[in-house]
């Protein structure tokens, strides 16, 4: 058994589970407050897990092994980038139950149950340690999104939710295939012996596109990200947040559990894929996402350009990079998340989404405004916010593998200021020329606490991200010493004492 | 000779049940339907239990023409549990029309009898007495509704178009019979195999009679492009016979084709398999492009069974005893899923009674009747493959067989095209929870109904997961029969 003396992760699991199955056969208000209960319930555990995973330790805890269910092992156990998706998945989720507390009306128990199901499915993903359960997870999760964004959705939500399903879809299948390939090289479908197998070189790359496929449409990167705007537009608040929070977590996710340390050979012998697509990625929907007029369009496209920050770091094969990657991750889920809250807030008063029916709101919402500005500054990356320390951390690392990639990508952060200052300005400020708007009433005590929660852990992270970066780092390492052998030279003119960690070793913070 | 006799009773309990309840209906008329439907019901569980091949490995009797072998066991338990359920079904569905007739349950004895049959050929001859016995009843079946244009005409469609593929297997029969000197599958097997070892190759001839009996079959199993009937039959014929059509004669058919392609002509694999590849491929593509524009539920379950058998034949490709386990898997979970959209359809029925078809009737299934909505859907998630549904794991283990058989480029097309089928299941479950309600259905109280839809829900949801290990193995031991 593992170090908590109980199938921890099972039970993680089961609640929303639970939760979610209760929620079907209570009324409409007793539902919001089961899901709530579900939801703080699995935080309170997860802060335990957080509390009692031992940094440094054995590289996978947790680990439970119930045996063999068919044609699947149920395999759970977690390194700590998993905890940490882990944890950013169990703090988004009560956040979207308050949020939808009064926006949504209909079919409460229905909402209340997919939400949870997700839940259930976005940890799993996290945590399954057998690559057939993973893909359970991963896929399953389509149906319970596929419902909430078409029945709770927006007036174009048919035609989103039908491009959200067939676009995911048609990425992981070829996944499956790559997956039934390697474990009928490999002889055993647990993750951890498959993360140590070396497949061969020349199969490497056909395994790479196909897992590529699916984990591009997830992220999403440039061209497959079409889907992204429309599910995130006509998706309800909590929909959204949910999706830009965790979904697209999954993406890197993947890239970094499967695509990097099983085909080391074929990530080095792709990167100007990657770094091709990303590059095209940041300027172009930087750009995109300055011309939009509608507020979720304008964030959604940003999430694409700051996602393309994701793949360059995890792809410079270097400890800065990867650490860069993943606290950016963290943060843009944090970050979109709450402009996302802080979108639907707006939303909830005037149902509507467009820029220009607003303006001035600094007026009349004086918290709202302080903490959307807080937000607006995160994405953008101001240091002291979560949003630099990530970027920063992926551009250095990416710098030394490509110096034209670190260039152009940088112009990706002054659009980034440009989009979102923009937004923010005509949002905030300016005349309040529309009168529905400027009688809008402030944060209620409901939506203060939804955004001050998010708004402390940005500034937590931004502030001492060693809180977060330290569980990771040792699975970094083992990250790099396995894809060591195919790093690519960079064309930086760089000393490598600048590559080594800077920080001292993770025992320090035991 | 007994032990041949012991080996055929199951189909000696469905004959003679079928004979005995015909006499019943004779003299009873059509006022002890119910009282024969149950009884039919009985008689296949009772021919279930003495299935040969379920406890021991089976054997052969007749001097080999008549197989009960573990490959026939595992095919006779579906095909007979479906037939059963289709039956049980029928008897409700037909009462509320007034038209049940006591022959209903007979017909579909007789063809159990005959699918029977097929599953356990080891000839050629025994094959084809099977398939006709099996289809002489279907196409009475089809035009039960005697006064009803469609099922009439699709009764008519469906005998004309059987008889030419009937016609065109038998042509491909006599030219094995003539090139190989037997209608032994074994002996066939064997002067194939002789053939494909010597340089010259397969003949021409033979090669010829392979392809005319795989497109006969293809007919009975409606994979592209002989599946020209399925759709009109489908809709035209009465809602149970074709929840029928789809479950019971499907499995007997795959199964036979199966046994035919590697017991019969295993040697001449390399020459099969490509006819097998175009149907799979066909077939998943036709059956999903077409079934995108269909108003009417039942001819677009007509494409999902066609769309289904594509991804079966994928199995059957890979021609390894791994395949042939994830054929008959595929086949069991099929007919669960299948019966259970059916026995949904069966419940679609407007207020006054009458039975819709239409798509557009189940709009806003999910407020008017939130339990069936839930079972359908789950039932159409898990006919389009996605887990952690049922449906995802025969899928799962046919793409698995092809890529272990070196087939990794025929799985990868094939689950590709796995998505556009993907898109009209939504289609389905976006009309029953997306869109605004439509006049709710009658309530029914028939309770049994009530109980399989559950029963098939439940199966298809992960609570059935402890159920794969038992089925794989049973379809293992099964396919282990054949090579």
């Amino acid at each position: 058994m593992n170090q908590a003396g109980f199938p921890i992760l099972s039970l993680l699991l089961a609640v929303p589970m639970i939760g979610g199955a209760l929620c079907l056969f209570v009324s409409a208000s007793a539902a919001r407050w089961v899901a709530l209960v579900a939801t703080l319930v699995d935080l309170a555990l997860g802060a335990w897990l957080w509390g009692n995973y031992q940094v440094g330790g054995a590289q996978w805890q947790f680990v439970e092994q119930l045996g063999i269910l068919g044609p699947f092992e149920w395999a759970l156990g977690i390194d700590g980038i998993a905890l940490m998706l882990i944890l950013l998945t169990l703090f988004l989720m009560p956040i979207c139950i308050a949020a939808s507390w009064t926006a949504i009306e209909k079919r409460v128990q229905e909402y209340m149950a997919c939400f949870l199901l997700m839940e259930t499915l976005m940890i799993g993903v996290f945590c399954a340690q057998d690559i057939f359960l993973f893909y359970l997870f991963f896929e399953g999760g389509l149906i319970p999104m596929y419902l909430i964004i078409g029945i709770w959705g927006g007036a174009q939500r048919i035609y989103a939710s039908y491009k959200f399903f067939l676009y995911t879809l048609l990425g992981s299948v070829l996944m499956l295939i790559a997956i039934l390939w390697m474990v009928n090289f490999a002889g055993t479908a647990s993750i951890p012996t498959l993360l140590v197998t070396d497949f061969p070189v020349d199969a490497q790359t056909w395994l790479w596109l196909a897992f590529f496929a699916s984990f591009a449409v997830k992220m999403p990167m440039w061209p497959v990200h079409t889907w992204l705007p429309d599910a995130h537009v006509q998706a309800p608040t909590a929909g959204s947040v949910i999706l830009a929070g965790v979904l697209l977590k999954m993406g890197g996710y993947g890239f970094v559990r499967f695509s990097l340390p099983m085909f080391p050979e074929a990530s080095a012998e792709l990167l100007w894929l990657i770094m091709g697509l990303s590059m095209i990625a940041v300027v172009y929907t930087s750009l995109v996402a300055l011309v939009q007029r509608d507020m979720k369009k304008l964030i959604a496209y940003s999430s694409v350009a700051h996602m393309a920050f994701v793949t360059i770091g995890l792809f410079a094969f270097n400890h800065q990079g990867l650490d860069g990657a993943l606290v950016v991750m963290l943060s843009h889920g944090l970050v979109s998340g709450a402009l996302f809250l802080c979108v639907g807030v707006i939303y909830d008063r005037l149902h509507t989404r467009e820029i220009d029916r607003y303006g001035g709101l600094s007026t009349n919402m004086p918290a709202y405004a302080t903490l959307f500005m807080l937000f607006t500054m995160a994405s953008v990356g101001l240091p002291g916010t979560s949003g630099f320390v990530g970027e920063f951390l992926s551009l250095v690392g990416a710098y030394q593998i490509s110096t034209t990639v670190a260039a152009v990508a940088t112009t990706g952060i002054v659009l980034g200021a440009a989009y979102m200052l923009y937004l923010y300005w005509r949002v905030a400020y300016g005349k309040q020329v529309n009168t529905d708007a400027a009688a809008m009433p402030d944060l209620n005590l409901r939506e203060l606490a939804m955004l001050g929660s998010i708004g402390l852990a940005v500034l937590w992270m931004g502030f001492y991200p060693e809180s977060f970066m330290a569980p990771m780092r040792k699975d970094v390492g083992v990250l790099i010493a396995r894809v060591e052998r195919a790093k690519p030279a960079g064309d930086a003119r760089i000393r490598l004492a600048a590559a080594h960690p800077a920080k001292p070793v993770a025992g320090e913070h035991e | 000779m007994i032990e041949s006799l012991l080996l055929s009773l199951p189909e000696i309990i469905l004959s003679s049940a079928a004979m005995l309840l015909m006499l019943v209906a004779a003299y009873a008329g059509d006022r002890s339907a119910r009282l024969v439907t149950w009884l039919a019901v009985l008689s296949f569980a009772a021919a279930a239990l003495f299935v040969p091949g379920i406890r021991d490995a089976g054997g052969s009797g007749f001097d080999g023409l008549f197989l009960g072998d573990r490959f026939a066991a595992f095919s006779k338990i579906v095909v007979y549990a479906s037939a059963a359920i289709s039956l049980i079904a029928a008897d409700s569905w037909f009462s509320r029309e007034g038209q049940y007739r006591a022959e209903y349950p007979v017909l579909i004895l007789l063809s159990g009898v005959g699918m029977g049959m097929m599953v356990s050929a080891g000839d050629l001859l025994i094959l084809y007495v099977g398939l006709e016995l099996q289809s002489l009843a279907a196409y009475v079946l089809a035009s039960f509704q005697r006064r009803d244009n469609r099922s009439a005409e699709a009764g008519l469609k469906y005998f004309v178009l059987g008889a030419l593929a009937s016609g065109i297997l038998l042509y491909g029969i006599s030219l094995l019979y003539g090139f190989t000197g037997s209608t032994l599958f074994t002996d066939v097997a064997n002067v194939i195999g002789q053939q494909t070892a010597s340089p010259g190759g397969l003949s021409t001839g033979l090669l010829f009679g392979l392809v005319f009996a795989l497109a006969g079959l293809a007919f009975k199993v409606s994979a592209v492009p002989f599946h020209m009937w399925t759709p009109d039959v489908y809709e035209g014929a009465p809602t149970p016979v074709t929840a029928f059509f789809a479950s019971a004669p499907k499995v007997a058919a795959m199964a036979l084709l199966t046994r035919l392609a590697v017991s019969a002509m295993g040697p001449a694999t390399f020459e099969w398999r490509q006819i097998v590849i175009f149907m799979a491929l066909a077939s998943t593509v036709l059956g999903g492009v077409a079934a995108i524009g269909q108003v009417n539920i039942k001819r677009l379950l007509a494409y999902s069974s066609i769309n289904n058998i594509g991804f079966a034949l994928i199995g059957l490709a890979a021609a390894t005893p791994d395949g042939v386990s994830s054929v008959l898997f595929y086949m069991a979970v099929y007919v669960v899923m299948t019966l259970g959209s059916f026995l949904v359809v069966l419940r679609m029925r407007d207020e006054n009674g009458q039975p819709v078809e239409s798509i557009a009737a189940l709009s806003g299934l999910s407020r008017t009747r939130p339990l069936i909505a839930a079972a359908m859907a789950m039932f159409m998630f898990s006919l389009a493959g996605i887990p952690p549904l049922m449906g995802f794991w025969p899928k799962f283990y046919v793409f698995k067989a092809a890529v272990a058989a070196d087939l990794t480029w025929l799985a990868a097309v094939g689950i590709a095209t796995s998505v556009i089928g993907a898109y009209y299941y939504l289609k389905i479950v976006k009309v029953m929870y997306f869109d605004e309600p439509a006049p709710a259905f009658e309530r029914s109280r028939d309770w049994v109904e009530g109980l399989l839809i559950a029963a098939a829900a439940l199966f298809v949801s992960p609570i059935g997961f402890p159920l794969i290990n038992p089925i794989l193995t049973a379809s293992a031991n099964a396919a282990g029969a054949l090579f």
